[in-house]
């Protein structure tokens, strides 16, 4: 299968920081990737230059054969590459259905087309009862189901999450799992998402790639990386969460 | 188009529009001549804080600079009027050139080097700062010796040259003021009001929802400075004289940004809430203090500011907000989710 993403040797330092070194993975069309790593590891960074936040010091990156690297966030959104944040970002002073129909006006130009599209989406993450409410009074696993309606009103080909389960509790976890799950099966829907939850990671991902100061140590299946020694040495080992 | 426009929108909120509109038609047949020139002022205050609010209400781009707008809308229509006898009908499109011009030099500088915030506040000041010096030296239009129309006699109404009685004005405000009422409204529920409202929110998380933040920001800046300059042209022939000192001062801009501000900010009905009270209450209490043969100069500012302080302590979003709510004219948010 061709690979819909392609990353190729990035590096971002900041300030002489080494954030990202030499960082390269592939992501096919239709798969389920996720990204783990200690704390301050890289991931949010690769996110953000793959989102085109952040411009790589080297390497390229290329979405479905088109290089993207050096692109606006809002020409890549266009490009097809959604994207939420690991710290939530609603638009407070709007409806939960209006916060959506921004993302859906990408491909829409009218209000009810737009509507249309948001509120079928809000219906797939379970938010269509609260879609009158100002996004301001949701609760934390509420906004970032909004974090993730939004980005998919985009309609993208690649979806990237950031921490979307962190803070949610494990029955939560599992909901937005299996959103995540249907959307992939669905509607062919690829996903990259970076992950603090194993839990979550475990159920979705089917290509594991391990990130520790800002190199790539590990890829492959999970069962492969959870026998992995570097990776276990590194992040499995410290952590408890399993 | 009509159907469009008014779906979503409760009745009562039309019947009370329509009302409102209906009082302020017959309004000139029973005012006096000092009551019309407030009605006048009210609905210039209202169609200007119409125009600031798209920048600051929809986009959240706060411009302290409006009068540059004002005044450029007034000095072009006015001096191709004077020069060469241009109908301001035709002059308006200078007035609205020179004035997007200038909103999208400032926007541009802004937005492309990241001035944002205070900082971008103090770029309007001092473009409107440049303007008044500039215009005071600018010999085409007389300088800071001032720059005036010529005053017939108000017997006949000649609207295509604009000279005529305060009745014309008023009714021609009135007609700006519900025009920009209907265009506003078009905007915030269209694609572009839905990204200025995001923007407005949080610019990243617009951007990463594929808004181009710098074209829509201009977008804002432009239509704002195009629908200011009108207020200028009818600002210059219903006084048919234009100052620098006067026209382009910082205290303009301050004064047209409070109608909004205690209005409600983003809101439609806000900037004619906000212009109604401030300037029906204050030539109310300027009339009564006279009637009292009371003299207090400066007493206009002082009463600027208690309304400010209490709306700003008791009322943080505006008067409206809590009206529309008390009186049950809130949209449904399934249409339009603005505060």
């Amino acid at each position: 299968m061709p690979a819909l993403l392609e990353v190729a040797g990035i590096s971002k330092n900041f300030r002489g920081l080494r954030a990202v070194h030499d960082a390269s993975f592939d992501i096919a069309e239709g798969s389920i990737n996720a990204l783990i790593g200690p704390n301050g590891a890289g991931k949010t960074t690769i996110f953000n230059m793959v989102a085109g936040v952040y411009r790589p010091d080297s390497g390229s990156i290329a979405f479905d054969r088109k290089p993207i690297h050096g692109l606006r966030p809002d020409q890549i959104c266009a490009a097809g590459i959604g994207r939420t944040f690991q710290v939530v970002k609603p638009f407070a002073g709007l409806s939960v259905l209006d916060n959506v129909m921004v993302g859906a006006f990408l491909t829409e130009k009218t209000s009810a087309g737009a509507r249309k599209v948001s509120l079928a989406v809000l219906e797939k993450l379970h938010l269509a009862a609260k879609c009158d409410l100002p996004a301001s009074s949701l609760t934390l696993p509420d906004r970032k189901r909004l974090e993730v309606a939004r980005a998919l009103a985009t309609r993208p080909r690649l979806l990237l999450l950031d921490e979307a389960m962190a803070g949610l509790r494990p029955t939560e976890c599992d909901q937005m799992v299996e959103v995540f799950r249907e959307l992939n099966r669905t509607d062919g829907l690829t996903i990259l998402l970076i992950e603090h939850v194993m839990r979550a990671v475990m159920a979705l991902a089917q290509h594991i790639g391990v990130l520790h100061h800002g190199e790539v140590i590990a890829r492959g299946s999970p069962e492969k990386i959870v026998r992995d020694a570097a990776v276990l040495e590194c992040y499995l080992g410290e952590e408890t969460e399993v | 188009m009509i159907a469009r426009l008014l779906e979503g929108v409760p009745r009562r909120g039309l019947v009370a529009l329509a009302a409102l509109l209906l009082v302020l038609l017959v309004f000139p047949a029973f005012a006096s001549g000092y009551l019309l020139a407030v009605g006048f002022l009210i609905l210039y205050f209202a169609f200007v804080g119409q125009a600031w609010n798209i920048m600051m209400g929809f986009a959240g781009q706060l411009s302290l600079g409006h009068s540059l707008y004002v005044g450029l809308g007034a000095y072009a229509a006015a001096a191709l009027y004077v020069h060469f006898g241009v109908s301001p009908w035709i002059g308006l499109g200078a007035s609205i050139a020179t004035a997007v011009l200038a909103g999208a030099v400032i926007g541009f500088l802004a937005f492309r080097f990241g001035v944002a915030g205070v900082y971008f506040a103090i770029l309007t000041i001092a473009f409107s700062e440049f303007a008044r010096i500039g215009f005071d030296h600018f010999t085409w239009v007389q300088g800071s010796s001032g720059f005036f129309l010529p005053v017939t006699n108000y017997a006949a109404n000649d609207l295509w040259n604009l000279r005529g009685s305060p009745t014309m004005f008023y009714y021609l405000m009135l007609g700006m003021t519900a025009g920009a009422f209907v265009l506003c409204h078009a905007l915030l529920r269209s694609r572009m009001g839905y990204y200025w409202l995001a923007i407005r929110e949080s610019q990243e998380a617009a951007q990463a929802l594929g808004v181009n933040v710098f074209r829509y920001k201009m977008y804002a800046v432009m239509i704002s400075a195009a629908m200011t300059s009108l207020a200028g042209i009818v600002f210059a022939f219903y006084y048919n004289n234009l100052f620098p000192e006067q026209i382009f001062h910082i205290s303009r801009s301050i004064e047209l940004i409070l109608g909004p501000i205690i209005g409600g900010i983003g809101t439609l009905v806000g900037p004619l809430v906000g212009a109604l009270l401030l300037t029906g209450l204050a030539e109310g209490m300027r009339e009564a203090m006279l009637q009292l043969g009371i003299d207090v100069p400066g007493v206009k500012q002082v009463f600027y500011g208690v309304c400010l302080l209490l709306v700003v302590m008791f009322l943080p979003n505006g008067v409206w907000p809590p009206l529309a709510k008390a009186f049950g004219f809130e949209r449904r948010s399934t249409d339009r989710g603005e505060r």
